[in-house]
């Protein structure tokens, strides 16, 4: 079916803040690229195929997992996964390096998947948007009384739940720090805000994650 | 709530705790917590969920059918 080489082999590199999931060697997003990788890019920037098959190898994991970490569906996630790389093959040309060339793919797979959830009915246009919860959909700055406290194991489905009844721009962030590993600088190139926005959300979404795991306590310590 | 001793106030504490997570300095040497139960409450718990969700997802491959997909539509002109 192919005439280029099955994509099927990552790279195998670590990354500094690696903290994503159990994956030991996730592509770098934070260094330069080096030299084979540079050509890589330009090749495929030229119109090289089997170059554009090395770069879907190189980053469809981490492509893949943002977005079915952003949409909580299997099969979403692959139509998401495949419009990212096709928009990437249209507009490849367009990469002028002013990023790392990871950090430009997440910003533009971040755009597929906000528009995929707009499409679904939130109302999300841009990221300017999702990045901009409403107020109501903030979190409490309430604190705990230590009976209320977390005890230091979190159930898994509980956090999951939590995580996908975040507001979208609270659980993109969140997702690509706590999760992604991703530094605030990086996500501020992607969502095109300030670091210092990007540092506040984070910490509204883990703020407004505590009030959902502590409602939760509350919910079973109830007689 | 939070005593004098450190002059901030939870709320100013709190504003700096998107920062003292994970950058890799001990959050817990912050004056503020040594006078601030709740706040060292809220400390912990935004920890240990920052820890939990790092853990919570695996990394994945996506099956080889999406670049086929991929594929066909290059070589269709999509």
């Amino acid at each position: 079916m192919s005439d280029v080489p099955t994509p099927t082999q990552s790279p195998q590199r670590s990354r500094a803040n690696g903290s994503g999931g159990a994956t030991a060697g996730k592509p770098t997003t934070t260094q330069l690229p080096n030299a084979a990788d540079a050509e890589v890019l330009a090749q495929a920037q030229a119109g090289d195929h089997h170059a554009f098959a090395q770069l879907y190898a190189l980053h469809k994991r981490r492509i893949y997992s943002l977005c079915l970490r952003m949409v909580g569906n299997v099969a979403e996630a692959e139509d998401l996964t495949q419009e990212a790389f096709l928009q990437l093959h249209r507009k490849i040309a367009t990469f002028r390096g002013d990023s790392a060339f990871s950090t430009w793919l997440h910003r533009l797979a971040i755009n597929v998947v906000l528009m995929q959830l707009r499409k679904k009915g939130l109302s999300l246009i841009s990221l300017d948007e999702a990045m901009e919860p409403n107020p109501e959909e903030g979190p409490s700055r309430s604190f705990g009384a230590p009976d209320l406290t977390l005890t230091g194991t979190i159930d898994r489905l509980v956090l999951e739940r939590a995580i996908a009844d975040l507001p979208a721009g609270y659980r993109l962030i969140f997702i690509l720090h706590d999760v992604e590993g991703f530094e605030h600088n990086e996500i501020a190139t992607m969502l095109d805000c300030s670091i210092g926005n990007s540092k506040s959300q984070l910490h509204k979404a883990r703020l407004k994650l505590r009030d959902a795991l502590r409602a939760q306590n509350r919910q079973e310590a109830r007689p | 709530m939070n005593g004098d001793v450190s002059k901030m106030s939870c709320a100013e504490f709190q504003d700096q705790m998107a920062e003292l997570i994970g950058s890799g300095e001990d959050p817990n040497a912050h004056p503020h917590l040594k006078e601030c139960a709740d706040c060292r409450a809220l400390l912990a718990d935004l920890k240990t969920i920052a820890e939990a969700a790092r853990q919570l997802f695996p990394s994945v491959e996506p099956p080889d059918e999406v670049w086929e997909h991929i594929e066909s539509a290059i070589k269709r002109g999509d």
